[in-house]
Formats: structure tokens, C-alpha cells, sequence
């Protein structure tokens, strides 16, 4: 018995593992694409560069060693602690990196020229992030140490970008000519996106309360959101802008307060639309999820409805509609980018400027906080409902 | 004192509880026992107005439940239901505290009363207190949630099927819990199972329910001397009726002065236990000590056999 075990632990340091095999892979192919991309100019197609001709000889082979160790790591069975370390610390590396690379590359003076990541780079990110969500998700980290790493990653962009290591990339050139009209459209952005939330979830949660109390009300109010849900979001845009734009010409005052066939006042209404769903749904099925034993006894016990509702069962919901909400946070920070379209501002303005201009830099410009905020969102609601869901007492 | 007056309950066609009349005396037990389906949830639930009755009355020391608001009428009446319905997002403490907490009790009432309802069901408080009901055993869980339903003094009580999914041992236990909580309160209690064995030892009163009729209700010796039909008398379990009426007497009942051998008998032990004891021995008197250890006596095999003769 003690043999078997000690010629097993013996083999473990070799044994090789799945997720590694994928990452180192992925690396592999990424040696073969451009690291970097220059541009004399901000439309013209780009001129590969590979990983040493990117950067400096030195910090190209001491990132290149870094990434085979890296590789070395993921690939076979390690401790989960230093999986995320060594992910975090290439991550970390790659960003300093193509900082360094867009000065290396733009010839000093040159304000035309772009230099943005290439394919290579978006894959190691990819490779090595995937790394990291595998060993969080191994870890089992409690939720406030996941919104801690969450902060911590926030914290090493904000010293990046604040000192300036990034500022020769394409991306951040694009920031620089639009630094105001950024962090307006970034507050339409969240505006719209938070705004339709509270919304949806003012006029959600009673609805949903209704539809499990009422089963008269329960399949047409869910059918009817299920039926918008199904709208292609372009399309829900664009059909509010007659009845809108009817309100705004025919009731009085309702122009004056921001009512108008375009801009943000239908995007903020499409947006709530396809917010209900997920709120209602998920406060019945939250509702739905009570025990029946427990509702009886509260009544049994003397409860008054409004006290059963408060007291029992919202309490007991409360984590199903945390689940509701999360799902409409991220579903519309993301679809808050097509409020641009009819005029509705946010980081949809780059995105579809740049689509027009076919400058991806712009787009990126629109594209990168969109997804990193959807991302940031997502982390910390999902903390926030393992934090309010009932204490999972089974011990392992 | 409960007055139950041709209680009704129909379900469209179906009659589920028909023309039920029944009293129950204070600080007596009434156990309704019936098959599954007979209306015994029913009728007890038509006691706090959790279901409506279709026609008939109940009055609660002589004043109609429907005159008060049902919420206020059910903060009176405690309910413990099987499956206990604890609260599963508050602690035991705050599952005790409900009612009291409906009913605007101070703070430092709430507490003492419940530790020293934690500490009557033998759950020390100090380490039970803030539970999560997750934490508990199911008898603990159990318990609790009799102890809930104890917390505002009620002077009655609904209990359906509140052991019924307990194993035998922690159910005898939680059964004379129940009596000696009921006791020392004087607390009335309307009680569901189906479990006749359970009935004969707890109730004062037994109502036998079949397809929502009442078809008798009398004391346990009653029902098994004179079952009122045959489908009572089977319900009771012919072959097992010298046994039940066995067990509804006590030692103390039969002991006569006198020696005898071997290991002594408690006198609040069963007349069932002390037959049992008898033929598993192979003796014909057993020594009898009172709750001391104290010799007190001896019983006869003889006289105990005698008393599981039918009652004339
Ligand atoms: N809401 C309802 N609608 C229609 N029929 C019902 C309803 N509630 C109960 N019944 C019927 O009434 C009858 C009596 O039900 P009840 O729950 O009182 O039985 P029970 O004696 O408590 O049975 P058990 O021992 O299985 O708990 C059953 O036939 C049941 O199907
Ligand atoms: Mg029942």
C-alpha cells in the first residue's frame, strides 16, 4: 500500500495538465502570429511585427524566457497558488510589454504613426487569463477575497494607464484626441445601463410578485416579456422611435423633459423592456423556490400577507433575484452600446464611428471599457449573491 | 374549550370533512387519527381559518373564530406542522421569537422566554440560540419547531403529524416532552396522526375520521373496548387490542404489597411494559419501585392479563 502511493507521488510532478495542454497550445500558435501591429497612419493596413522585432532584444528575450516558464507551469499538474501567480505575473508582463513596444516601434516624434496589439498578443492574453479564471475558479475564493482580486486588477490598469507606460499605443492615441467626449459617453454608458436596471427592477419585482401570486396574471405577463426578449435589440430601437416621437410632438411637456423620438429617451425604454424578463422571471421562480412548509407555518403562525411577504418569503427569493439582476446588468452594459445608433450616446459612439471610419483603434476605444465594465459587474454581483445566499452548511 | 359545530368543507363535488361536531375540554389532548385522506388536515386547519370552512362553526371559549381577523385569531392558536416549516433563513432563536415578535413583546421577554423554551426541550441555549435550522438534527429541527409554536403561551395548540417523521426512539421522547410541556401549561391540544399507537398514548380523546366523517370520538379505552364500527375496530388492529388497552394502564394501578424476585419494575411504567417483561422473564410477579428507587410492592402476571380482558 505504501508503495503504491509513494511510485504514485512519485509520477505527479510529470502529470500533465488538460487545461495546460490548451493554453500551451494556444501559446504556441501565438509565437507565430505578429506580436504587434505598426501603422504609418491610422487607416492604413498594418505591418506585422514579431515578438523580437517589437521590442528591444533584451525585454523580447526576457519576456520570451518568462513565457516558456509560464507555458512550463500551466502545462503540468502544480499548485493552484502558484498557477495564479505565475498568471497574473505574465499578464501583468504582457501589458508592460506592448506598452513598451508601441515606444519602441513609433519613431520618436511621430504623432500619425499607431501601434495596437496584434494577434499574438490578444492570444497569449486569452492563453494566460484563461490560466487565471482556472485557478480562482480551483481556489474556491470566498467572494470579497474574488472582489479583492477584482480590485487589485482594477488598481494595476489605473497605475498603467496613469503612468503613461501605454500611452504610444493605438488605443490610448485615440483616448488622447477625445479625452472629454470619453468620460461623457462613458456616463451616458452607465446611465443608461443602471437607469433601465433600477427600472426594471422598481417595476419588475412587484410584477413578478403579482405573477406568482396570480396565476390569471402569470402566463400572459410572461409570455408578452418573453415575446420582446425575442426582438433583435436594432430592431426594438428603431420601432420605439414613431411612438416616441409621437409622445414627445402631441403631449404636452413631454418634450421638456427629455421625451423625443431618438436619443436616449427610446434607448433607455427599449433597454428597460428587455430588462423585465429576467427580473420577473427570476422573482417568480425565487418565490416559487419558497418552501411550501415554511409559508404555511408563517401563515399558520399569524402573519399577515404583507408580513409573510416581507419577512419570508422576499428573504428566502432574495438570492434568485440577485441572480435576476446580475443577468440584466451585464446584458445591458453590453446592449447599452447600440443606444449610440439612434442617438442614445455611450461607448457605442466609438464603436460604430470607428466601424464607420474603419478605425479599429476607435473601435476599441468603445469596445475595451464596454467589456471591462459587463466583466467587473459580473464578478462583483456574483460575489454579492454567494454572499446573500443561504450558507451551504454540508462540510467536506 | 373548543366547540366544533357541523364543520363542513367541500371541494367543488367532493365533500372532504362532512358535518363534523366535536368539544374539546381545557388542558385535554384530542387526536384525530384517520387514513390518509380522510379530512384530518383539513378539519384541524378549519380550526385557525387556514382553510375556510364551507358551513358548520367553530367557537374557542365560547366566541366564533370568524369574529376576530384570521391573523389575529392564528397568533393565539399555536401550529406546529409535520416537516416543522422552520424558517430556514433565520436562526432558532428568531424561528422561536415569531410570534412574540408579531405580537410586540419586548426584547428581553423575547429572549428569556426563548431560552427557556431551548432549555424545556433540552437544546441548551447558549449553543442552540443561533442556529441556523440547517444546523440541527431532524428531531432537533423538530423540536424547535414545537417550541415555536409553544412560544406565546397559547392556550391551544394544532399539531399535524408533528412526529411523524421522527424514528422511534427520539419520537417517544419528543411524545413525553409533549405531555410533560402540556402538563405543566395546561395547555389544549388538537393533535393529527395516523398512527393509533400514538394516539392511545397521547390523547385524553380520540376522534376516528373516515372519508371526512367523525365515527367516534371517545377516550382511548373506549374506542378499543367498544369500537363504534367495524372500520374503527380495524383501525385499531383487532389482534392488538388487549396489547393497546395494556398500555393505556400503569404499574402503579396494580401493585400489591409483597416481595419478589429479580430486576424491579418503575411504577409509572406500562401495564404493556410489565407483561412484556413478565414473559420475556419468565416470571409470574415482578418487583415494583416508585420514581426513587424505592421498593413499593410487587405485580401480579395474573391481575396484568386479567385488565387486557374486554371491559365489561
Ligand atoms: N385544495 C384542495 N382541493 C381539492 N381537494 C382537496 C384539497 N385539499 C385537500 N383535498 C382533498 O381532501 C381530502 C382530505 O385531505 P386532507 O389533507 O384533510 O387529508 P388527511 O386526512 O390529512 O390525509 P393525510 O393523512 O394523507 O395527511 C383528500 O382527498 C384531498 O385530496
Ligand atoms: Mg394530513
Amino acid at each position: 500500500m505504501t508503495d503504491i502511493s509513494v511510485s504514485h507521488s512519485r509520477r505527479v510532478p510529470f502529470t500533465v495538465d488538460k487545461l495546460g495542454v490548451l493554453i500551451a497550445a494556444l501559446a504556441a500558435v501565438a509565437a507565430f502570429l505578429p506580436f504587434a501591429a505598426f501603422r504609418a497612419n491610422r487607416i492604413v493596413l498594418g505591418e506585422a511585427k514579431g515578438l523580437f522585432a517589437a521590442l528591444p532584444g533584451w525585454e523580447a528575450a526576457v519576456l520570451a524566457i518568462v513565457l516558456a516558464a509560464g507555458i512550463g507551469i500551466a502545462l503540468f499538474r502544480t499548485p493552484t497558488l502558484w498557477r495564479l501567480a505565475t498568471s497574473l505575473v505574465v499578464l501583468a508582463l504582457l501589458f508592460v510589454a506592448i506598452g513598451h513596444a508601441g515606444s519602441f516601434l513609433t519613431p520618436p516624434g511621430d504623432k500619425i504613426a499607431r501601434v495596437s496589439p496584434g494577434a499574438g498578443f490578444w492570444l497569449l492574453i486569452f492563453a494566460f487569463a484563461l490560466l487565471a479564471a482556472d485557478a480562482i475558479a480551483r481556489l474556491k475564493l470566498k467572494p470579497w477575497t474574488r472582489i479583492g482580486v477584482l480590485a487589485a486588477v482594477a488598481l494595476f490598469f489605473a497605475v498603467l494607464l496613469g503612468s503613461g507606460t501605454l500611452n504610444d499605443l493605438s488605443i490610448l492615441r485615440e483616448y488622447a484626441n477625445r479625452g472629454d467626449t470619453f468620460w461623457r459617453e462613458a456616463q451616458t454608458h452607465l446611465a443608461l445601463a443602471l437607469g433601465s436596471l433600477a427600472a426594471a427592477t422598481v417595476a419588475g419585482i412587484p410584477i413578478g410578485i403579482l405573477c406568482h401570486r396570480s396565476d390569471a396574471w402569470r402566463a400572459p405577463v410572461l409570455n408578452v416579456l418573453n415575446a420582446i426578449q425575442t426582438i433583435p435589440s436594432i430592431a426594438l430601437f428603431g420601432l420605439l422611435i414613431a411612438p416616441l416621437a409621437w409622445v414627445a410632438a402631441n403631449i404636452p411637456g413631454a418634450s421638456a423633459v427629455g421625451i423625443s423620438g431618438i436619443g436616449a429617451a427610446p434607448a433607455m425604454v427599449a433597454l428597460f423592456a428587455y430588462s423585465l424578463l429576467p427580473v420577473v422571471a427570476n422573482t417568480v421562480v425565487g418565490l416559487d423556490g419558497v418552501p411550501p412548509a415554511a409559508n404555511d407555518a408563517a401563515k399558520g403562525m399569524g402573519m399577515t400577507d404583507w408580513q409573510r411577504l416581507t419577512t419570508v418569503e422576499f428573504p428566502l427569493a432574495f438570492p434568485v433575484i440577485l441572480t435576476g439582476i446580475r443577468i440584466v446588468l451585464v446584458q445591458n452594459i453590453g446592449l447599452a452600446t447600440i443606444a449610440a445608433l439612434i442617438g442614445g450616446g455611450g461607448f457605442g459612439v466609438f464603436v460604430f464611428q470607428g466601424v464607420g471610419q474603419t478605425a479599429m483603434d476607435l473601435v476599441l476605444l468603445g469596445a475595451v471599457p464596454t467589456v471591462a465594465l459587463a466583466f467587473a459587474a459580473a464578478v462583483v454581483l456574483d460575489a454579492t449573491v454567494e454572499m446573500v445566499s443561504p450558507k451551504d452548511t454540508r462540510r467536506d | 374549550m373548543i366547540e366544533i359545530e357541523a364543520l363542513t368543507k367541500d371541494y367543488l363535488e367532493l365533500t372532504v370533512v362532512d358535518r363534523v361536531s366535536l368539544t374539546v375540554a381545557d388542558g385535554e389532548i384530542a387526536v384525530i387519527v384517520g387514513t390518509s385522506g380522510s379530512g384530518k388536515t383539513t378539519l384541524l386547519r378549519m380550526i385557525n381559518r387556514l382553510i375556510e370552512p364551507t358551513s358548520g362553526t367553530v367557537k374557542i371559549d365560547g366566541q366564533d373564530t370568524r369574529a376576530v381577523p384570521a391573523f389575529e385569531l392564528r397568533r393565539r392558536i399555536g401550529y406546529a406542522i409535520q416537516g416543522h416549516g422552520l424558517f430556514p433563513h433565520r436562526t432558532v432563536g428568531q424561528n422561536i421569537a415569531t410570534v412574540p415578535t408579531l405580537l410586540g413583546w419586548d426584547k428581553a421577554k423575547i429572549a428569556a422566554r426563548v431560552d427557556e423554551l431551548l432549555e424545556l426541550f433540552q437544546l441548551p441555549a447558549a449553543e442552540f440560540r443561533d442556529r441556523m435550522p440547517s444546523e440541527l438534527s431532524g428531531g432537533q429541527q423538530q423540536r424547535v419547531g414545537v417550541a415555536r409554536a409553544l412560544a406565546a403561551e397559547p392556550k391551544l395548540l394544532l399539531m399535524d403529524e408533528p412526529f411523524g417523521a421522527l424514528d422511534p426512539i427520539i419520537r417517544a421522547k419528543a411524545q413525553s416532552d409533549l405531555l410533560a410541556i402540556q402538563k405543566r401549561f395546561g395547555t389544549t391540544i388538537v393533535l393529527v396522526t395516523h398512527d393509533m399507537e400514538e394516539a392511545i398514548h397521547l390523547g385524553s380523546r380520540i376522534a376516528v375520521m373516515d372519508r371526512g366523517k367523525l365515527l367516534q370520538y371517545a377516550p382511548p379505552d373506549e374506542i378499543i373496548a367498544r369500537p363504534a364500527t367495524p372500520f374503527v375496530a380495524e383501525l385499531i388492529g383487532t389482534g392488538e387490542r388487549p396489547f393497546r388497552l395494556l398500555s393505556l394502564g400503569k404499574v402503579r394501578d396494580l401493585v400489591e404489597p409483597g416481595p419478589a424476585q429479580g430486576e424491579p419494575i418503575s411504577a409509572d411504567a406500562s401495564l404493556r411494559d410489565a407483561y412484556a417483561e413478565c414473559l420475556w422473564t419468565g416470571r409470574e410477579m415482578l418487583p415494583v419501585v416508585d420514581a426513587d428507587g424505592a421498593s413499593i410492592g410487587r405485580i401480579r402476571r395474573d391481575d396484568i392479563a386479567h385488565k387486557a380482558e374486554r371491559p365489561q
